[in-house]
């Protein structure tokens, strides 16, 4: 397999304890003083020229935070957080208002070649017109937002995306540039009296990407987001609201890197997807946020809330997620469906090594008629890890005819880790029909000496029987993805075998 | 020099001696056949020689081309020409058969300097040797042994075998499971292999096998050492009378 083979080249380059991406930008940084407040939040506000709505909306999520503590009842062990020995925002000097991505601090473009994300690869990109008689390559662009700490640095492919009429830019410029389409949907998915890290992020989010699919139309390219921390003591925050009006579809990725810290680092995103009669949104995951080093110092805390409602009829939201990175992940991408006959999937691998502890899986709330939904789970713990997947498939009275279909895998890999199911199911509905099947297994000695008599590594031989696993997975992610996340997997679980 | 050279080999599972002091000299160009009742020691010979973990070697040598195996990882061995076809081989879901193939036979070849195969040139190869082998094209595509009868699964070691053309074979009960026309097939891609550089030993219950590919040395194993070798007739011999004459050698 080419992958399996570069997976290993890869792997050799890198040390057990090299994190590939744990090198820090040094830029200066514009940041609110530490702590959170009113004044924070007022600061952030002001920082990103606000109208008076937002602040509101800000202010009133954080009186919802102040009155509830954080929540317990995941897998996952950490010390107390101390909100207030965190920086809510930190920002790149700009030296100017930024117009075009040339004028771009060159030291945030490195950090993202480095990372291997093309910004300015792709900003040429832009404007060059199809060979003639030649089909425009438009599956094989990608449009970029690259989101540094806490704002948005660029976003690519902006003029093509506008022709289709496709709406993708930083949530911050659409807050001031479409107040009505953001005051129609925001939070809306993910109220500001969601859970304890949802509010916080309601008060301080400082950035993320927008996107707005009109009627009918068909992306004409992937959208992404590279989430990147790179300030020491920041909390990143970012807030991503994607609406697919109706008939509409897209795809959108996101990826997340994070320097090497000693100290752990609080990221607590929300995502809202809207899909409205017959739109489909497709979006995808692959994070690889800084783990913590191989004694468990460090690393960040993912601490996540993705949901999408399907709030049309005929409307499909898919999930896919490769999970890799994090100290701590806690995360449960969910679909609402509320819409008759419509359809949420959730596809998921999870990798955790070393010290690393991952709560997660999905919820599926089955509101309308003839409502589907699928999940496939593939959780790999190796080394001293943790990883438990967690579950929720609900059917409401009005839900007849609701389906799924649950499947959920553990592999595990040496026997210090620990991999566990919790599936929590509720049927209000005699008519819903739902099915779970789960295994755990151990990645046996007789398979691995079965690939190394056949003349591979011991890393070749473990990843090939992980990509088997995962394949089902794995199939789900546009291309170019998958490529990488095999890549990824085959780097996380170095080390891990033997 | 000899291709194999076993000496006085003492190996222990579990704090347990299986093997007491074998020996065994196989030469490039031979086929062997190692019979021997169950429990003797005959897979445990073959994992060690392969060096599959979990035996511990207390005491003896094993020499391959001259050079000291143990010394060896497993896959070091497999790329120095080595190839073992398991008595149960195991199940690979989610790894298409193709997939395996290459990407071990890629590995073989890295770890011997040679360049990896193209994708096309890999295919026709790989197809080539299933044709020859009546394996079916939508087995190649399917998991490693996903599903695959008993006999597909001896074929598909077989179908290895073939593509890697291995210096030394061990084929571990390679007929267990097989009916006649699966038998006359496995055979034939054995005696294909058959070459004056390359050594064949097969481990077999049954004359059945060894009437398809005639032997030139046979020897017989009991209680952890080989205690009697001969030629084919021998394999007569213990088909009319059975071990028990051997069990008070060993
Ligand atoms: N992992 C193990 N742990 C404990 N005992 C073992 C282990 N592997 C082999 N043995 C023992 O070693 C002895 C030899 O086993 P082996 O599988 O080599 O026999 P064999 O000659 O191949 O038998 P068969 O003809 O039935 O295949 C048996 O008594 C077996 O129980
Ligand atoms: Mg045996």
């Amino acid at each position: 397999m080419v992958a399996a083979r570069e997976t290993v080249e890869c792997v050799a380059r890198t040390g057990v304890d090299q994190y590939r991406y744990g090198f820090e930008t040094l830029i200066e940084s514009d940041k609110a003083p530490k702590g959170l407040s009113e004044d924070t939040v007022r600061f952030i506000s002001a920082k990103k020229s606000e109208p008076g709505w937002m602040l509101e909306w800000r202010l009133q999520a954080y009186r919802c935070w102040l009155t509830m503590t954080e929540p317990t009842w995941a897998r996952v062990h950490y010390p107390n957080i101390d909100y207030q020995d965190i920086y809510y925002y930190a920002a790149p000097k700009p030296k100017k208002p930024l117009s075009s991505i040339d004028e771009i601090d060159p030291e945030i473009l490195k950090t993202y070649e480095k990372l291997g994300i093309p910004l300015r690869e792709v900003a040429i990109l832009e404007g060059v017109e199809p060979a003639p008689g030649g089909e425009p390559s438009a599956n094989r662009k990608i449009a970029i937002d690259a989101v540094f700490d806490s704002v948005s640095v660029a976003t690519t492919f902006k003029a093509e995306l506008k022709k289709a009429g496709v709406i993708f830019m930083p949530i911050s410029e659409a807050i001031r540039e479409y107040p009505d389409l953001v005051q129609k949907y925001l939070g809306t998915v993910v109220p500001i009296s969601d859970n304890f890290f949802a509010r916080l992020n309601s008060a301080v989010f400082s950035d993320g990407s927008f996107v707005y699919v009109p009627p009918g139309v068909r992306c004409p390219m992937e959208l992404s987001t590279y989430f990147r921390i790179n300030e020491r003591n920041t909390g990143q925050f970012e807030r991503t609201l994607i609406i697919a009006d109706k008939g509409s579809h897209v795809s959108y990725l996101e990826g997340c890197t994070a320097p090497q810290r000693d100290e752990n680092q609080l990221h607590a995103a929300v995502v809202e997807l809207v899909a409205l009669d017959d739109a489909e949104i497709k979006y995808s995951t692959v994070q690889n946020w800084y783990p913590g080093n191989s004694e468990g110092k460090g690393g960040i805390y993912n601490f996540v809330t993705k949901r999408g409602d399907c709030r049309g009829k005929h409307s499909k939201i898919s999930w896919t997620q490769v999970e890799t990175g994090s100290a701590i992940t806690w995360k449960y991408p969910s679909c609402i469906l509320r819409g008759d006959n419509s359809r949420g999937e959730f596809y998921s691998i999870a990798i955790s090594n070393g010290f690393q502890q991952v709560d997660s899986g999905t919820k599926m709330f089955h509101l309308g008629k003839n409502t589907s939904s699928r999940v496939i789970s593939k959780g790999i713990a190796a080394g001293k890890s943790r990883n438990t997947y967690r579950g929720l498939v609900s059917a409401n009275r009005n839900a007849a005819g609701a389906r799924n279909h649950t499947i959920c895998d553990s592999l595990l890999i040496g026997d210090k880790c620990g991999a566990h199911t919790v599936p929590y199911v509720e049927a209000k509905n005699s008519s819903a029909t739902f099915e779970h099947e789960a295994t755990t297994s151990k990645i046996s000695e007789d398979v691995l000496f079965y690939c190394i008599q056949r003349g591979m590594s011991q890393e070749e031989a473990v990843s090939l029987v992980v990509n088997g696993f995962i394949k089902e997975v794995l199939q789900k992610l546009p291309m170019e993805f998958a490529v990488e996340a095999q890549k990824l997997i085959s780097i996380s679980l170095e080390g891990s075998a033997g | 020099m000899p291709l194999l050279e076993i000496r006085n080999l003492h190996v222990c599972v579990e704090g347990r001696e299986i093997l007491h002091g074998l020996d065994l000299t196989v030469n490039a160009g031979k086929v062997h056949a190692i019979m021997g009742p169950n429990g003797s020691g005959k897979s445990t010979l073959s994992h060690v020689i392969t060096g599959k973990p979990g035996y511990q070697i207390t005491a003896g040598r094993i020499l391959f081309k001259g050079e000291d195996l143990l010394a060896m990882g497993p896959d070091q061995r497999a790329a120095k020409g080595l190839f073992l076809a398991f008595q149960y081989p195991v199940e690979i879901p989610g790894v298409t058969t193709m997939n395996f193939l290459r990407t071990a036979l890629n590995a073989q070849r890295k770890a011997r300097g040679q360049s990896g195969y193209s994708t096309p040139h890999f295919l026709k190869k790989a197809r080539t040797v299933a044709k020859q082998l009546n394996i079916p094209q939508s087995m190649l595509k399917r998991g490693v042994n996903v599903g695959f009868s008993g006999g597909e699964k001896k074929r598909n070691e077989i179908l290895q075998m073939a593509l890697f053309e291995p210096d030394l074979c061990i084929l571990d009960e390679i007929d267990s499971g097989l009916d006649i026309d699966a038998l006359r097939i496995v055979a034939d891609g054995i005696n294909a292999m058959r070459s004056p550089d390359r050594s064949i030993i097969m481990i077999t219950h049954y004359q059945r096998l060894l009437n398809y590919v005639v032997p030139d040395v046979v020897h017989v194993m009991s209680r952890g050492r080989v205690v009697k070798s001969g030629d084919k007739q021998l394999a007569l011999e213990l088909e009319a009378s059975g071990y028990a004459q051997f069990e008070d050698a060993a």
